[in-house]
């Protein structure tokens, strides 16, 4: 018979810590985004989750959160082994999360969203506004967080709509708090204020996860900080004990940026000229205030900013996806401002978006069905009336598939089964294949991994090599740096300066991407 | 005379050959079909039940239900007769849910099908068969179409849900019809709300006497083929795909989303409408009000019964269409009511819409396999 050897009691009072996470796996299709990760987080500590795009920061906290089930390991909180089978056990253990894309209802106000799930119930049916106003006054009184509880959420900044999320998750009793990237998409003032709550927080003996891959904020706010690499875990450090240049070797693991051979063109030809651009953004609010740049042939121009300041917007104007109330917009001389997306892409551009699986990819198509999008419609794919030529765009598919290395099995396999980077190279296939004028690319490595990375870069700048005018709109300064002939800083909807690379320091940009004056 | 049976002939290996190539392509499908399948298991196996509870015996139901459907050549005739204008209506769903939308309005379309080939059928006298018969079908395909064209411009124009538009212009097609064989074109001193037989050049010929299945049937499985020519193999089927999978990378990839709605939403209109033509011209010989049990509802469920694959609506369009007859044949020799047939129906649709019911009633059976092909 075996008897089970219980520990010695402890000498000092033992606090287990609020999270531990033991040899956490999670695969998905082609890759490995968790491979054997050991996490621990004390209680009452700020704790920095530090990694590139797609290292697996997310993934990790999503299991942590009940969103993904894991392959292997064991989560532990408080010393308790859990099993979180969903949101719902998570939010049970205290354990709370504020997502990237926020979750709360717009329309709502701020104290109907922060009760919404556990909303106090007068004469069984009805919402009791009164004590829901109360107490949730009471309750951001306990935790210093200020917000005006009446208003309705669309009408508040992105800043302080957060703070709602980070409410709404204190009230459902979270003592853990997950922040994934929270400060992607705050201005640098509202970046202090978050600090300053998360900082209240510690002291009322919450534990806080940041999740972030920007080294100064991690170090500013944490208190330990582990880096993840490629779904592993590379170490965990104190904050006061490491620095920004370790942090990074840590996670980046090299030299970021291989240099890039440039031709310089012989002559300068603009090919895409916008001009006093004006736009509206979903909620119809003006988000491009008179845009005006060129870019050239033989060029990428890079736009510089912080998400949320009319990229996004910008793009969609350049591409025919969104309407554009003012100012004009030049292809090789040609007025495109009101054609339709299709006519855009026959006169030569060529779109990398954003989000590849929801603008870039047809998930459910095969890889060949995907290669042929945009250009579906004429020959050599249609042929006569209606006809789609299956041999003819096969041969395309499989053309494209050596040409640019794609892993897949066949081109048969539907675009949802290969792996972040691989899609990638599909989209860029299919894009950098139909002899593009103009090429705008959105965060064209976003959530790649080192590899793809690289080459997504190097096929940039070939395009731009071969006489294309390359837009290149990326949140990360450093690619926007290595990459760019003229990089243009985007704030609040306005272009407010272009800057060559080479003459301009990073702490320039930096202010200019805060909104300073340009000299 | 000679010549017209060669026709037929050929007809008939053209339809062969189609249903060969159409079942390749289901095999393909088939382990994404098995939940289906294991869905009309479960309806049976609760229908005994309630067999069992109102104290009938279940085997002697089934076996009457079964011998009826297929039985004899009567009964397989009129189980195919029941199938054929569910084969439309299913297409109809299907070319609609694979752009994304919902067009749960075939039956309106059916009617105005129905009638508009009536009209043409009733409206010429003395042309040929072989302009008549297809000029009457292109009438009832252009009746439906311009139903499903209305909720279609609704939506793209003005955003209105084409749930709410096709189903409430069903009931504007159910009366607008019933008015019309009611008052203008009622036959002259019938007590039946019921047209004038068309024209004997407008009818379909049947095919299986003394049964009703007529040469519409063959319409059915061509359009079959070709809503998966027109989906696989065409720039149309594409962008419809395209847009019913994932609307904003269509729409980043200039497919207009606005126009793929309107063609998707007027072929399928135009589906069903030839399936109203069809039993017009050869089952009814002549529009009468109601003659539809609900035909256009059928197909919906037989869509997704089928597995939204074309192959898969005419196995499931035959399992209806059996249910129907063999129903009948039940109440007669074993007295079970008709509701029974009907109360498998329902079950079978309330399997299918289960699908998490199922799924994890495969996964307790063993299944395992089937939950990595997916």
């Amino acid at each position: 018979m075996t008897r089970k050897v219980k520990s010695p009691p402890p000498f000092f009072i033992h606090v287990p810590p609020a999270i531990e996470m033991r040899s956490i796996t999670k695969k998905f299709p082609g890759v490995v985004a968790n491979d054997r990760i050991d996490f621990t987080v004390e209680k009452g500590e700020i704790h920095g989750l530090l990694g590139e795009n797609g290292a697996g920061k997310t993934v990790l906290m999503n299991i942590l959160y009940g969103l993904y089930g894991l392959d292997e390991g064991q989560i532990f909180i408080d010393g308790k082994e859990a099993e979180i089978d969903g949101p719902r056990t998570a939010i049970k253990l205290g354990i709370g999360m504020v997502h990237q894309h926020f979750m709360i209802v717009p329309s709502l106000t701020v104290a109907e969203n922060i009760v919404l799930g556990n909303e106090p119930i007068m004469r069984k049916v009805l919402l009791d506004t009164n004590k829901a106003l109360k107490s949730v006054t009471e309750f951001c009184d306990r935790y210093k967080l200020e917000v005006d509880l009446k208003a309705p959420i669309h009408a508040l900044p992105v800043g302080m709509q957060q703070r709602v999320e980070i409410l709404k998750a204190l009230y459902r009793g979270a003592d853990i708090l997950i922040l994934d990237e929270p400060t992607s998409v705050l201005t640098p003032q509202e970046v202090q204020e978050l600090f300053k709550a998360i900082r209240a927080l510690k002291e009322q003996g919450k534990t806080v996860i940041f999740i972030s891959h920007k080294l100064q904020e991690v170090l500013t706010i944490c208190d330990r900080i582990t880096v993840l690499r490629r779904g592993r875990v590379v170490g965990t450090v104190k904050a006061g004990e490491t620095n920004v240049g370790e942090l990074a070797t840590m996670m980046v693991g090299r030299e970021v940026f291989s240099t890039f051979e440039k031709k310089r063109p012989e002559a300068k030809k603009t090919v895409l000229r916008v001009e006093n651009l004006e736009a509206v953004d979903d909620r119809n609010l003006p988000a491009l205030k008179g845009v005006s740049f060129e870019v050239c042939a033989f060029e990428i121009l890079g736009i510089a900013g912080v998400e949320g300041n009319g990229q996004t917007e910008l793009v969609e104007a350049l591409t025919g996806l969104r309407k554009v109330t003012s100012g004009s917009i030049l292809l090789n001389n040609i007025d495109i401002t009101r054609a339709p997306p299709h006519e855009r892409i026959q006169q030569g551009t060529s779109h990398v978006p954003e989000d590849r699986q929801k603008r870039g990819l047809i998930m459910d198509f095969s890889v060949m069905e995907n290669m042929i999008l945009g250009s579906h419609d004429r020959p050599p794919f249609a042929k006569g009336f209606v006809r789609l030529d299956i041999k003819e765009a096969s041969d395309y598919a499989n053309k494209l598939i050596e040409e640019f290395s794609i892993k897949t099995p066949s081109k048969d396999t539907p675009a949802r089964h290969l792996s972040g980077g691989t899609q990638q190279r599909v989209v860029l296939a299919r894009e950098f294949s139909r002899n593009p004028r103009l090429i705008i690319a959105c965060q064209p490595t976003r959530g790649l991994d080192v590899g793809a990375t690289e080459y997504v870069r190097s096929k940039l700048v070939d395009m731009r090599n071969e006489g294309c005018a390359v837009l290149l709109i990326s949140a990360d300064l450093d690619e926007t740096w290595a990459l760019s002939d003229r990089i243009a800083v985007m704030y609040e909807g306005r272009i407010v300066a272009v800057k060559d690379p080479e003459k301009t320091s990073e702490s320039e940009l930096g202010l200019l991407m805060a909104g300073a004056k340009p000299d | 005379m000679q010549n017209l049976t060669e026709h037929w002939k050929a007809l008939i290996r053209t339809t062969r050959r189609l249903l060969q190539r159409l079942f390749a392509e289901l095999k393909a499908a088939l382990p994404k079909m098995l939940p289906q399948v294991i869905a009309i298991l479960l309806a049976f196996l609760v229908g005994a039940v309630v067999l069992a509870v109102t104290g009938y015996s279940p085997l002697d139901a089934y076996g009457a239900m079964l011998s009826g459907a297929f039985g004899d050549t009567f009964g397989i005739g009129q189980t195919f007769t029941q199938a054929t204008p569910i084969i439309f209506t299913a297409l109809a769903f299907l070319f609609a849910y694979k752009s994304g939308l919902f067009n749960i309005g075939a039956e309106g379309q059916f009617l105005v099908g129905a009638f508009t080939a009536a009209l043409v059928g009733i409206s010429f006298e003395g042309l040929p068969f072989f302009i008549h018969v297809p000029i009457a079908l292109i009438a009832g395909a252009m009746g439906g179409a311009l139903w499903g064209f209305i909720p279609a411009v609704l939506k793209a124009r003005l955003g209105a849900h084409e749930v709410i538009t096709t189903m409430m212009l069903s009931y504007v097609a159910l009366y607008v019809t019933g008015y019309m064989v009611n008052y203008p074109f009622k036959e002259p001193g019938s007590w039946v709300a019921q047209t004038v037989f068309i024209s004997p050049s407008a009818e379909l010929p049947r095919i299986l006497q003394p049964t009703q299945l007529s040469a519409s049937i063959f319409v059915a499985v061509l359009l079959a083929g070709l809503t998966h020519y027109i989906l696989q193999k065409t720039t149309i089927g594409y962008e419809v795909r395209a847009i019913g999978s994932n609307p904003s990378a269509a729409e980043s990839g200039g497919i207009s989303i606005k126009k793929g709605i309107v063609l998707a939403l007027t072929l399928s209109g135009a589906m069903a409408g030839l399936g109203g033509a069809g039993e017009v011209l050869g089952v009814h010989r002549r529009f009468i009000e109601g003659f539809s049990p609900g035909y256009g509802w059928d197909g919906l469920a037989v869509a997704l019964v089928g597995g939204l694959n074309p192959a898969g609506v005419l196995l499931a369009s035959v399992l209806f269409g059996a249910l129907r007859s063999g129903g009948m044949t039940m109440t007669r020799t074993t007295h079970v009511p008709l509701d029974i047939a009907t109360i498998l129906q329902a079950l079978v649709i309330l399997f299918v819409a289960a699908p998490k019911l199922v799924k994890y009633l495969m996964k307790k059976g063993g299944f395992k396999w089937w939950n990595s092909s997916t």
